[in-house]
């Protein structure tokens, strides 16, 4: 488990490149900066200075090498890497608030960008004017969306909102790819139809993310719970109230696993079964506390005592976890949502964490991933 | 000398309530829903059966009725079980509870923290103390973020 601190203020968010030889973050301003490692240290490469507002989202294309940033000035810009330096193209998205996140499509022919205007932007590009052009996806979308995820086949897109709920969604543009086949969320599939709701009530949805076969959506929600939904079954949602502060970001490490982390910042392990329609919480993922302190001196005692009126020594003033505050975006680095073999935290303390699911596994006595 | 001639009665005009985008939340019908049992939950009081008592006055709560007078007699008879029980059974009658009483319970601890009366303050932080090592702080953040209450 690697931890590395950035900087001092918050990561607002992050991406990774194909090799993960790059990361691309926004030091919650109006730039994006893109560091290289370089061997245990990181350098930064580039700045991209282009918004006006703070970035809010970045998503780094793996195989056409383009990075999509969106920010509260309600702008996107897709870069491109030309002679070593990134150039940015504006994309029209037509809204009048702050967009809040962006996702590549699986197949990076287009992109969704979900904003405060309450609705998506669906925007790929068209050849004959040469520029981007977007779709919107509005109904019945009633707040801010605050996240988004494509599912395998490159036509469904999860979206989690203000409104309280995570819903799926058909982006199928005619202009860029054939319709697709039947998946358990459904077969009709026409541009902006809504193929699954969640229930209402509970609190905004944080994150939302597909798993690796697509057939199942998690969803994290803020009155501290966790839902799992299959395609097909759409009347039966798992859901666990966990007894933890809410989680912000979520992501499939396995098929029937999911690691989240949020305002606890340490990230939290969940288990579903499938079979049972169960979610259970699969334990904590943190390095374990250092060794408790050796015996306390006199000298300390009173020391205690005349500060905090009591002799022990204040064990609960530090966080014991890797992160000093709240983890908010979480990604997976290498095996896919399927396999995953490492994944990456960043958050609000500026700092980023690798962690790898097989040294996690072997020091937590209880932790199974399925 | 300065006294502004023009009516000013836009002044009080509430315009959130025009804007044709104003989120509204969704209907559940709740007209049906009475609150606990009162005759039944004193019953269990006088014959002294408290655990019996406060699953019985977990049941049913008021939460999508919009009668504010039903709510308002389910927290007070809530209030009276809490203060019946002895400091020393609480933690065991906690422990009993399943997942979503126990946030019921925690959302019912608040609502009477919200109009104190006499003693109900002392017993609700006694009944706080103990529910939440069981339902953690996760149990807090849904009494706060929850849209239907009790």
């Amino acid at each position: 488990m690697s931890y590395h601190s950035f900087l001092l203020e918050p990561i607002s968010c992050h991406a990774w490149n194909k090799d993960q030889s790059q990361i691309a973050l926004c030091p919650n301003n109006h730039e994006v900066h893109i560091y290289k490692k370089d061997g245990a240290k990181w350098t930064k490469v580039h700045e991209l200075k282009e918004h006006n507002g703070q970035v809010t989202g970045i998503d780094w294309a793996p195989e056409s090498n383009r990075i999509v940033t969106c920010g509260a000035d309600r702008n996107a810009y897709v870069w491109t890497l030309k002679d070593g330096v990134w150039k940015p193209t504006l994309v029209i998205l037509r809204i009048n608030r702050a967009a809040r996140c962006v996702r590549w499509a699986p197949r990076e022919n287009k992109f969704a960008v979900g904003s405060g205007s309450r609705l998506i932007s669906i925007c790929y590009f068209e050849q004959e004017n040469d520029w981007w052009v977007c779709k919107h996806i509005k109904k019945p979308i009633r707040s801010t969306i605050l996240s988004l995820d494509w599912h395998p086949n490159n036509v469904l897109l999860a979206a989690g909102s203000c409104d309280f709920k995570c819903r799926v969604f058909s982006a199928y543009i005619k202009e860029v790819e054939e319709k697709p086949g039947p998946t358990p969320w459904g077969s009709k599939m026409p541009f902006g139809e809504m193929l699954f709701e969640s229930g209402g009530g509970g609190g905004w949805v944080h994150s939302v993310c597909f798993s690796h076969s697509g057939n199942k959506l998690a969803w994290t929600s803020h009155d501290s719970t966790v839902s799992v939904a299959e395609g097909g079954k759409s009347a039966t949602v798992s859901s666990l109230s966990s007894e933890t502060l809410p989680l912000l970001c979520v992501t499939f490490i396995t098929e029937n696993s999911l690691v989240a982390a949020g305002h606890d910042c340490y990230p939290v392990l969940f288990v579903y079964d499938g079979a049972k329609g169960s979610l259970v919480f699969g334990g904590k993922l943190d390095v374990p506390k250092q060794s408790a302190q050796k015996g306390i001196s006199a000298r300390e005692r009173f020391q205690n005592l005349d500060r905090r009126a009591s002799e022990g020594q204040g064990s609960d003033k530090e966080l014991s976890s890797l992160h000093k505050n709240s983890i908010s975006q979480i990604s997976v680095l290498d095996g896919g949502r399927a396999q995953c073999t490492r994944f990456c935290t960043t958050g609000m303390d500026g700092g980023m964490t690798i962690w790898d699911v097989k040294t996690l596994e072997n020091s937590m006595k209880n932790l199974k991933i399925v | 000398m300065s006294k502004a001639t023009l009516s000013d009665r836009f002044r009080k005009v509430d315009v959130d309530e025009y804007d044709e985008n104003k989120f509204v939340d969704e209907e559940d019908g709740g007209e049906n829903q009475g609150g606990p049992d009162e005759a039944e939950v004193d019953a269990l009081l006088r014959q002294g059966n408290m655990n019996g008592a406060l699953l019985a006055v977990l049941k049913n709560p008021p939460i999508n009725t919009k009668n504010q007078n039903v709510k308002d007699r389910a927290a007070m008879l809530v209030v009276k079980v809490l203060s019946s029980f002895k400091s020393s059974d609480i933690e065991k009658a906690v422990a009993s509870l399943d997942k979503a009483s126990v946030d019921l319970l925690m959302k019912y601890i608040y609502r009477g923290f919200e109009k104190p009366s006499d003693n109900s303050s002392a017993v609700l932080l006694q009944w706080h103390e103990k529910v939440l090592p069981v339902g953690g702080v996760g149990s807090i953040v849904r009494v706060l973020t929850a849209r239907k209450t009790v």
